[in-house]
């Protein structure tokens, strides 16, 4: 009876949970454009979709931003936990507390101050001012995931590098590097993820003209529901879940998993 | 000053050691961390094929001293000759000096043959060559066949005699090792110590050792170097620093003492707790207050008629090989090593050979007191 009742609970939660991403998905196959009716199975939301040029565009910008922005942030949220980790314990902290907070800030907080920032800066707004931003957002994300393994790290192992005749950058890439790359990996793959998934802080720093999928579709959306955004937000779906899925089964989980 | 100058003579001391050329001069070095001073103007020298040990409770300077060898910590003042060469600017790399770790510091990503030939390979040396000081390293640590095993596969002790290898196949001229058999147990540890004095006498290079396990530097050492609070408290042979140790100190950290208050009444003449004793040393002056160090199995007990002194046993225990007593004898609680049990409350008589009393001058400075250590 318990385990009965127990199971129900669970089911509820599910599917209050993902009713609204199956209906979504239910209604990118469906043949008839209102909603209210089902009008036979189809493809062809999908396939308009991709015959839709500037839906394509809007795909490649978003894809072309994720990779540079969370490659770039990558590269500085690690090279700022080497440096963290040198500092003293109270200057460390500062500086994690720094880094935590734009994760805290709402995002339109963050779109609306970063669009100030550039029309005070005088920066056109374009695919330069979206890549700036969206580092900057990165850049905690993959701090957070790389410093948990930074302080695992063995220093020792650094200075028996060292000591065995490498110069500090070769004992850096030989013998540090391996031991943060997962942290560094999923701390990729999370910025890749954020920076698919973001519309405010975009919607705010993007200007005219330019757009990522989650802009297009909510100019698409003002302009009345096509069932292509049906299709198009199903298949954002699926990527940002495999996208976690992936992340989830990275070496640095795995390993605390167990 | 004088004191290291006293440190040196001590040293020459040492025993019937050959006269050794000098490898490494550590000249006036001093060191704080934070405003802390670590090495006060400390100044060693150390002789080729020698096993030194630097010895001392934790804080005493005795791992920055190496680090400073090592090159991964500068001295704030002070230099570092090493084979006559200044080497105080030279970073870690380019020394020729190796490093065994406390933690091991193996690369874990790596083989244990990957790890070995990790300077090798920075070397450019032949792949022939390489696998050659593989197999003899492995051979010599006596892991052979462990090549393909990855480092966490293997246990405290075998990881640590990697570490080793890993250093040594680089030919170092010094190899340093920072407390090596610390995370280790007693078993472990003893055997380690054998090992390590077989491959020194193999290899025929010198050791410099960091432990603060006194019994393991008796063991190992040719030349003992005693650290606390930033200055070489002496220096010496395992024997001369057991036998005659300089301050109460050094008296105290190695091996258990009675540390006695006494005056010295003229050369070979010395009054312990009121009674007169013959001992050895001399030009200590006339009527001058000392400490004597008194070994507890130099403590001799018989009938109290026999004694020059009279006690009773206050406290015994059974520590296997001897049993140990207190006795309280004028005023001092003496600690006894003898392997002819007293009961507690008998009266015994103490008597003390002439030679088994040092004497030593009181305390100049606070890091030359006997000390309660916790290790």
């Amino acid at each position: 009876m318990k385990s009965i009742a127990k199971k129900i609970y669970i089911a509820l939660i599910i599917l209050f949970l993902y009713a609204p991403i199956g209906i979504l998905m239910v209604l990118s196959f469906n043949e008839s454009k209102t909603r209210a009716k089902w009008g036979g199975f189809t493809l062809k939301w999908y396939l308009a979709l991709f015959q839709n040029e500037e839906i394509l565009r809007a795909l490649f910008n978003t894809l072309l931003i994720a990779m540079l922005s969370s490659l770039i942030a990558t590269v500085i949220g690690t090279v700022a936990c080497i440096a963290m980790t040198g500092m003293k314990r109270r200057a460390k902290s500062v500086m994690m507390g720094i880094t935590n907070i734009p994760m805290l800030n709402a995002d339109i907080v963050t779109g609306i101050s970063l669009m100030l920032l550039y029309i005070s800066l005088g920066i056109k707004f374009g695919m330069g001012t979206i890549l700036l931003s969206h580092i900057t957002f990165n850049i905690p994300y993959v701090i957070l995931s790389v410093m948990p393994r930074m302080k695992q790290l063995n220093v020792s192992t650094y200075e028996a590098a060292l000591d065995l005749g490498s110069s500090p950058l070769h004992a850096f890439f030989r013998v540090v590097f391996p031991d943060l790359l997962p942290g560094i990996l999923s701390g990729f793959l999370m910025a890749f993820t954020m920076s698919l998934d973001d519309f405010i802080i975009t919607h705010f720093t993007k200007g005219v003209g330019v757009d990522t999928l989650s802009t297009k579709i909510y100019t698409e959306i003002k302009k009345g529901i096509k069932p292509e955004m049906y299709a198009l937000s199903s298949l954002i779906f699926v990527a940002v879940l495999t996208l976690l899925v992936l992340i989830n089964l990275s070496p640095a989980e795995k390993k605390k998993a167990e | 000053m004088e004191r290291v100058l006293q440190n040196k003579i001590a040293n020459d001391n040492g025993g019937f050691t050959l006269v050794k050329k000098e490898l490494i001069q550590l000249i006036d070095i001093s060191k704080s961390f934070d405003g802390q001073m670590v090495l006060d103007e400390l100044h060693l020298s150390i002789h080729e094929n020698e096993f030194v040990t630097l010895l001392g409770p934790s804080g005493c300077g005795k791992t920055t001293t190496l680090r400073i060898l090592g090159g991964f910590t500068g001295p704030d003042k002070g230099r570092v000759v090493f084979d006559g060469q200044d080497i105080t600017q030279i970073p870690p790399n380019k020394r020729p000096l190796n490093t065994v770790f406390q933690k091991y510091a193996l690369f874990t990503h790596m083989t244990i043959a990957e790890n070995i030939a990790f300077g090798l390979k920075i070397k450019k040396k032949p792949k022939s060559y390489i696998d050659d000081k593989i197999r003899y390293a492995l051979k010599l640590v006596n892991l052979d066949g462990y090549e393909n095993r990855m480092p966490d596969s293997l246990s405290g002790g075998q990881q640590q005699r990697i570490a080793i290898a890993r250093a040594i196949v680089n030919e170092p001229k010094v190899l340093l090792l920072d407390e090596p058999l610390g995370a280790l147990d007693l078993k472990l540890r003893q055997e380690m110590q054998y090992e390590l004095i077989r491959m020194k006498n193999e290899l025929g290079i010198t050791f410099v050792y960091v432990t603060h396990d006194q019994e393991e530097a008796l063991t190992m050492s040719d030349t003992i170097v005693v650290m606390n609070q930033g200055y070489i408290q002496q220096i010496g042979s395992p024997e001369s620093i057991y036998n005659e140790p300089e301050n109460a100190f050094v008296a105290d950290f190695i091996g258990d003492s009675n540390i006695i208050p006494a005056i010295m009444i003229e050369d070979k003449l010395v009054s312990i707790l009121g009674t007169r004793f013959a001992c050895v040393d001399t030009g200590f002056g006339n009527n001058r207050p000392v400490d004597v160090v008194i070994r507890p199995e130099d403590v001799i007990l018989v009938e109290p008629s026999e004694g020059i002194i009279q006690g009773v046993v206050s406290h015994l225990i059974f520590k296997g090989v001897h049993y140990e007593m207190e006795v309280q004898a004028c005023g001092f609680e003496w600690l006894v090593h003898s392997t002819t049990l007293f009961p507690v409350g008998k009266e015994v008589g103490i008597r003390v050979d002439p030679f088994n009393i040092q004497i030593m001058n009181k305390p100049e400075s606070e890091d030359e007191e006997a000390v309660i250590i916790d290790i």
